[in-house]
């Protein structure tokens, strides 16, 4: 057991951190002085950096060499985060697309589209975004609506709706989920599309959330035309293909963890400011609680990273981990809260923000009771709740809920 | 970057559960809470067959020379079964004496087990509270360590005060710990028989674990030349010692709760597939995984990493006693009215919940001491 680098390690995390110093005055700011306010802007200025990170090895660190990655393991992606962070310059923009679609691509997509879309997503010259949830299908994902129907000439024509998307706005490419068959069991006739988001019958549009900003968007698909290249991983296997991106999304969540700056020594720095607070026990006693499950989360990130070098998959256990994160970050907010009153709830106030973001955090990338679900039948062996779903086809399954309600 | 066990560690573990899968344990404890305290076995035999009193002791003085992490892993499978040997007092004893070239000539039976020793808990300094203190008899107040005085022609220095509470005091034949001189915290050591040194055994709730208030007058101690990062590492090293036995605990608990939660069924189905239950069983899991992910930080700290050793083994003495907590109560409730019955398991692994959370500190004292451990770096 041993938390150090190792001596290639180390080398690697050199170079990096080189590289960083030669360039980082290069980076886009994004807080504080000088800090670029545009939003248009701030995209430009993030995808031209994203660019550069690309030319110095220090985006898709996994991807393989052929599609302009390094090649590396999953430590050399943390040591590259790490460095990142540490050198306090944005990291890639499209780490949606970089991180799970391109991987998704890799692993299923035709060798025509690898060489059409891998190397514009690693630079950032064309950004994707996961189109995949629907109003009516988050943790039962595969219920997904938005139809696909393939034309005598083999194209084929979308209609539907997507929502929860990020990074929407801004995006080249989606790669969407579609029902291409209502008449077999809901997982079997779904297939895997890439849909470009300028295509006529593509509207996107932002969804407001608890604190007024549009984190996400919701797309509409009205007729749009996708031709006979755009299914990934063939008609029919959309399921399977969708598993892998959402084990990319595990690996990312595992790994990347501590970069949604949910961490104990930002929450301790906020209470040690008080003076009065930090010598009170109750104070105390609710930050500990707090920063004891958050610091194990860093050492659960590790445990994924051991397993990832040993060659295995991180197991849906690793779901656990956001369930400790998105509960020890909603405690931390409203204690912060409590010792600063009501300024900690003002509009400009960095706590303000992550108070109303948390609660949709919950249920994003999978629901709290669907994560707890999965963790308890795949790794404790507890039984399935029973299902009305297996083995109906999907249309009639609909009809069915028609009826019920 | 390697948090996986290696081969060794892996031989360690399984061979710590064979050898306690000989003995009853459980029924062992229940019938000593029943007033047959005579029932409980002796493991101490056990652990020196097993090499487990010499685990922090190097090998040039007869011990294995391994780490915290390894001990905790010995731990961990005593607290599965709820067996009582006196490790706990005397891992973090040896780590002290280890420490202090003087007792050089203590190691060898203290490595073979031939003696053993106790620690006196003594908690170190936080950034709120510049004093030492120890475990006190009853209610919040900490008092302060006992205290030295000048030393005598025998060199030994006569030591006044008392610790209550001290895990695996009764038998023990060395008592290992922290003592004031002139307002400076110096490791000491005294003989179990020493003149004015009395040991009460005490017991409360849960049979298996051997207590005793230590009272010391004018008892004559040898100063340990230990340095202060020393003795208070070994309070940090019984706070990561429980926690790996308490987390132990736990994969029992939730062991034994999931198995009954496949096979009782109600209303046609097995009531682990009801998400009332698979939820808590779950919660449960969640626990135990951050308290094993933080003794890979405590356990790597104590050497790896030194200043962090304090927050990684309180984090993993909060994380851990809470996971039992919330285990036991698991347990209990997923069995139903069973899992209350004194024939039961899951009262004995209760048991052990009620008392460890307030043993060494107790696991508010920890939650305490994270919280100033990272205040402290804040500022």
């Amino acid at each position: 057991m041993d938390l150090d680098d190792t001596p290639e390690q180390a080398a690697y995390r050199a170079q990096v951190r080189s590289w960083l110093d030669e360039h980082k005055a290069e980076a886009p700011i994004l807080a504080g002085p000088g800090a670029i306010e545009d939003e248009d802007e701030i995209v430009a200025a993030r995808r031209a950096w994203q660019g550069k990170l690309a030319e110095g090895g220090l985006a898709g660190v996994t991807w393989p060499k052929e599609y302009g990655g390094q090649g590396l393991g999953p430590i050399e992606q943390v040591i590259c985060n790490q460095e990142i962070s540490r050198a306090k310059v944005p990291g890639i923009l499209d780490a949606i697309g970089v991180g799970m679609l391109g991987p998704t691509i890799i692993a299923h997509g035709s060798e025509e589209q690898k060489s059409r879309y891998l190397g514009a997503m690693l630079h950032g010259d064309e950004v994707w975004c996961q189109l995949f949830s629907e109003p009516a299908a988050g943790s039962d994902l595969a219920a997904v609506q938005t139809r696909a129907r393939q034309q005598d000439d083999g194209s084929w024509r979308l209609t539907g709706q997507k929502v929860w998307t990020t990074n929407a706005q801004f995006a080249s490419y989606g790669l969407l989920l579609a029902r291409t068959d209502a008449d077999v069991p809901k997982h079997k006739g779904l297939t895997m599309f890439v849909v470009p988001i300028d295509a006529e019958g593509v509207t996107v549009r932002g969804l407001r959330q608890i604190s007024g900003e549009a984190e996400f968007n919701e797309v509409f698909f009205d007729d749009v035309a996708l031709d006979e290249g755009a299914v990934v991983g063939g008609v029919g296997n959309g399921w399977g293909t969708g598993l892998t991106t959402l084990m990319f999304e595990r690996v990312t969540i595992g790994l990347g963890s501590e970069g949604m700056g949910y961490n104990s020594t930002r929450f301790a720095g906020a209470i040690a400011a008080d003076a009065h607070a930090r010598r009170d026990p109750e104070v105390r006693h609710r930050l500990g609680e707090i920063a004891s499950e958050l610091l194990a989360v860093r050492f659960t990130g590790y445990r994924t990273l051991t397993a990832l070098q040993k060659g295995q998959i991180p197991g849906p256990e690793a779901g656990l981990a956001k369930v400790t994160i998105v509960k020890g970050a909603i405690n931390a907010g409203d204690l912060i809260a409590d010792v600063l009153g009501p300024d900690a709830l003002s509009e400009d106030s960095e706590w303000a923000y992550m108070i109303s973001f948390l609660p949709g955090l919950k249920s994003a990338g999978g629901t709290e009771e669907i994560l707890k679900n999965t963790v308890g039948e795949r790794v404790l062996g507890l039984p399935p709740e029973p299902r009305l779903d297996k083995g109906i086809p999907f249309s009639e399954l609909r009809s069915k809920e028609g009826a019920a309600v | 970057m390697n948090l996986a066990l290696s081969d060794e560690q892996v031989f360690l573990r399984e061979a710590a559960r064979g050898a306690l899968s000989r003995f009853k344990t459980l029924e062992a404890a229940r019938e000593a809470l029943d007033g047959n305290a005579s029932a409980l076995p002796d493991l101490w035999p056990t652990a020196r067959e097993a090499g487990w009193p010499g685990l922090l002791i190097d090998e040039a003085h007869g011990g294995a020379g391994l780490d915290a992490f390894d001990a905790m892993l010995v731990l961990g499978e005593c607290g599965r079964v709820l067996a009582g040997i006196p490790l706990l007092g005397h891992l973090p004893a040896t780590a002290v004496l280890s420490d202090a070239p003087s007792a050089a000539e203590l190691m060898a039976d203290l490595a073979t087990g031939e003696r053993r020793a106790a620690y006196l808990p003594a908690q170190p300094p936080s950034e709120l509270d510049e004093r030492w203190s120890a475990d006190p008899a009853s209610g919040l107040k900490r008092p302060p360590l006992p205290t030295a005085g000048a030393p005598g022609e025998d060199g030994r220095v006569p030591v006044t005060g008392s610790f209550a509470f001290v895990p695996d005091a009764p038998g023990a034949d060395t008592l290992v710990g922290v003592a004031l001189s002139d307002g400076r915290p110096v490791g000491i050591a005294i003989l179990a028989d020493a003149p004015g040194v009395t040991i009460e055994p005490v017991s409360r709730y849960d049979a298996t674990r051997s207590l005793g208030h230590v009272a010391l007058t004018d008892a004559p101690a040898v100063v340990l030349d230990a340095p202060e990062a020393s003795l208070a590492a070994a309070w940090y090293l019984a706070q990561a010692l429980i926690a790996a036995e308490s987390l132990g605990s736990v994969e029992t608990a939730l062991d034994v709760s999931v198995a009954y939660a496949k096979e009782r069924f109600t209303f046609g189905r097995a009531i682990g597939s009801y998400q009332a239950i698979k939820h808590a069983l779950t919660e449960v899991l969640r626990q135990l995984e951050n308290g094993r992910s933080l003794l890979y930080h405590a356990g790597w700290a104590r050497t790896g990493a030194p200043n962090e050793f304090a927050l990684a083994a309180s984090a993993a003495r909060s994380v851990g006693g809470r996971a039992l907590d919330e285990a036991a109560r698991t347990m209990i409730s997923v069995h139903g009215g069973i899992g209350a019955t004194w024939e039961h398991d899951a009262p004995l692994y209760f048991r052990r919940a009620q008392l460890s959370r307030r043993l060494l500190g107790g696991t508010g004292q920890a939650t305490d001491r994270v919280a100033g451990e990272l205040i402290a770096q804040a500022a």
